[in-house]
């Protein structure tokens, strides 16, 4: 699943010199299967990045049942785990989002942003 | 090298009677750990299939348990393994494992071992509604799949409760790990640090119960020493000592080590022990090659001294020796050598001898045990020398030492190194009482003692035992000469056993002794002689008297006889005369 706006070149260079909360944020949501809480974490996380980034966002689900490999490799231990890739530094949530305030702290985001 | 059949055994004999048939009782599935000492401990091994819990404070050897049950697992029993670290990551663990020289990346190459270290730090991780640990679940479940592991190791999992939040979350989480665990069929070792009150700081203990095992690392006198005890094991018998175990360059090993097999061949061949009067003390030959000696004695009974003799005289075969010294300096034991003449410098030279002198309290015992191994190993001696054995235990580590001691007997046996050991004896304790601990593993065992007596000490030397040798049961005078130990009878008499000087004079008193005694006993002899003649001079004139009297006795025999036939001739006459017709005997019974 991949849900993004306009991506030009630019932003991309400027998000990867992790220049201000203005830039772009790259969302990996590691979940599993179709569990109550996995469902949830996906309908609140893009939910929560429409709300406060639209445009400016590319959030990656990914269930970990059909790639058990990437658990370790992105070093997932709870389910579901949203991981800020970009900017940084790298970001961990865990838990099914519900806590839109915490998800944003967590994401440094500012909601008047 | 496991052994599972000891457990039988015990069960057999605790079984109750009422049994008609002696039916083999189902055995609770074992899974060996191939630790040397804990698959004899635990009966076999930690159960198959079912998680155990291993805990203990900081640096007491849990990762290390943990970590050779899967590498002798994968190596030696073909089960693959899976280690899950979440305290050092992956390429820490290989290098420290690396020291018991396990080959982690080789392993892992030939999809024998999985490491996955799991990293998880408080500052990334932020909460937001309910979570779980799919995550570590479905990552374990593919490690599992990727090699067909039959054994998992958690070390430590209660990481995870500093690195996340809302331990309700965690505590229910576990305890479904180690259920799946289960039901996954993987025998596992889940770690976990000691805690105030409880085995383990988040109380493991609880989720994990078939097996539990305890490790301690305790520091008595400045010394530290490893403990191992199973506090639990659900549906087995084991035993329940603490046992001590040691880490050196093999991996854990834990005493009883029983499970050494004592299968050494044992040479017939004798070697010298460089004194020729000792040789013949022990059946004529000297000590047999690739047993183990212990000289014991106190202080300044020349230990050392036949300890050189023997290196002096294995190096003259031009065989090698190594030394080890745990007292004194190389040059200062090739001084003092050379006071008795035993020139051991020639030998270095040569490169035949090899003297390595430290401190006992240098290192702990592993890591001495694990520097002898590599030393003996590289300059295979046929002679190793251990001088002297009791400076190791400081405290009360005496059943290390005592392990550490069987083991590099055993190793040497193996090796058909033979193996000299000298040990300081308390004065005034029973030399044979405070050495029962060694003695087992001592096949020859020479005893050095201080006899005071005179105003002077002398040395004695006796064999207290001699497997397979027939040796003199006699205790010899012990002399440091200039040129060498020398063996002296001693002297035994009624005033007991004397040495030295006392010997001397003793000897000289006896021989005074004997020339009194030996004109006493001529003196003795004349006499006899002379009352011989007299008596015999005696016995000659009662001869003669009694020859006169018996002549004079027949004479008057003959006169009595003769007078009698006449008298009786005179009374028939008279009868005649006067015509009696009876006889003299009818006339009185007449009258009767």
């Amino acid at each position: 699943m991949k849900t993004n706006s306009d991506r030009p070149a630019q932003s991309e260079v400027k998000k990867a010199l992790g220049l201000g909360a203005s830039n772009r944020y790259i969302l990996n949501l590691y979940v599993a299967g179709q569990s109550p809480k996995s469902v949830n974490a996906i309908a609140n996380i893009k939910k929560i990045c429409e709300e406060n980034l639209q445009g400016r966002y590319e959030l990656d689900v990914i269930d970990l049942y059909q790639q058990p490999q990437l658990a370790q490799g992105e070093q997932i231990i709870a389910v579901p785990t949203l991981i800020r890739k970009l900017p940084p530094p790298l970001r961990r949530i865990i838990g099914d989002m519900s806590n839109t305030e915490r998800v944003l702290v967590g994401l440094d985001i500012r909601k008047n942003a | 090298m496991t052994k599972p059949k000891p457990k039988p055994k015990l069960k057999s004999k605790t079984a109750p009677k009422a049994k008609p048939t002696p039916k083999p009782r189902p055995q609770l599935p074992k899974a060996p750990t191939g630790i040397q000492g804990l698959d004899e401990i635990t009966g076999g091994g930690l159960p198959k299939g079912r998680p155990t819990l291993v805990c203990g404070g900081a640096g007491c050897g849990k990762t290390m348990l943990a970590m050779e049950f899967l590498v002798r697992g994968a190596t030696e029993f073909n089960e693959p393994g899976v280690f899950m670290a979440f305290e050092e990551n992956a390429k820490d663990l290989i290098q420290n494992v690396a020291s018991l020289g396990f080959d982690l990346k080789d392993l892992a190459a030939r999809k024998k071992i999985v490491v996955d270290f799991v990293y998880v730090e408080r500052n990334e991780i932020e909460e937001s509604g309910e979570y779980d640990l799919e995550g570590l679940f479905i990552r374990l479940g593919s490690a599992i799949d990727s090699i067909g592991a039959k054994r998992v190791v958690l070390d430590t999992i209660e990481t995870l409760f500093s690195g996340l939040p809302n331990p309700l979350i965690l505590r229910a989480e576990l305890r479904r790990l180690f259920r799946w665990l289960k039901d996954r069929g993987v025998t596992a070792i889940i770690t976990g640090e000691r805690g105030e009150e409880t085995l383990t700081r988040q109380g493991l203990e609880e989720y994990v119960s078939d097996c539990v095992i305890v490790l301690d690392h305790r520091v008595s006198e400045q010394a530290s020493s490893r403990r191992l005890r199973v506090v639990k094991y659900r549906g087995s018998t084991h035993g329940t000592n603490e046992y001590p175990f040691l880490i050196d360059a093999d991996g854990i090993s834990v005493l009883p080590v029983t499970s050494l097999g004592l299968e050494h061949i044992a040479p017939i061949e004798r070697v010298s022990s460089g004194v020729a009067r000792l040789d013949a003390m022990l059946g004529g030959a000297g000590y047999y090659r690739g047993s183990s000696v212990l000289i014991s004695g106190t202080a300044g009974t020349g230990k050392s001294s036949l300890a050189a003799h023997f290196a002096d005289a294995a190096c003259r075969r031009g065989e090698r020796v190594l030394y080890f010294s745990f007292e004194e300096s190389p040059s200062q034991i090739l001084r003092n050598m050379c006071s008795i003449g035993i020139d051991i410098q020639q030998w270095i030279k040569k490169g035949l001898l090899q003297i390595h002198a430290n401190r006992p309290s240098s290192a702990g015992l592993e890591t001495h045990l694990a520097v002898k191994h590599k030393l003996i190993s590289e300059f295979k001696p046929q002679v190793v020398i251990l001088d002297p054995l009791n400076s190791f235990v400081i405290g009360d580590n005496e059943i290390e030492v005592k392990s550490m001691l069987i083991r590099l007997v055993d190793f040497l046996k193996t090796r058909q190194i033979t193996g000299l050991f000298t040990n300081l004896a308390q004065s005034g304790s029973p030399v044979e009482q405070t050495e029962v601990a060694i003695s087992s593993v001592i096949d020859t065992w020479l005893l050095l003692r201080d006899i005071d007596s005179g105003g002077e000490r002398n040395r004695c030397l006796s064999v207290l035992k001699s497997r397979g040798m027939a040796h003199s049961n006699q205790i010899r005078e012990f002399m440091l000469t200039d040129h060498g130990v020398e063996l002296r009878d001693v002297y035994v008499g009624p005033e007991g056993v004397l040495t030295g000087s006392a010997r001397l004079t003793k000897e000289a008193e006896n021989e005074a002794a004997m020339l009194i005694r030996n004109q006493e006993v001529e003196l003795r002899r004349i006499e006899l002689e002379r009352k011989r003649t007299t008596l015999e001079a005696q016995i000659a004139m009662l001869r003669a008297e009694f020859a006169v009297q018996e002549v004079a006795s027949s004479k008057i025999i003959g006169q009595e006889k003769a007078e009698k036939a006449q008298l009786a001739q005179g009374r028939v006459d008279m009868g005649l005369s006067r015509k009696v017709d009876a006889k003299p005997n009818k006339q009185k019974g007449g009258s009767k």
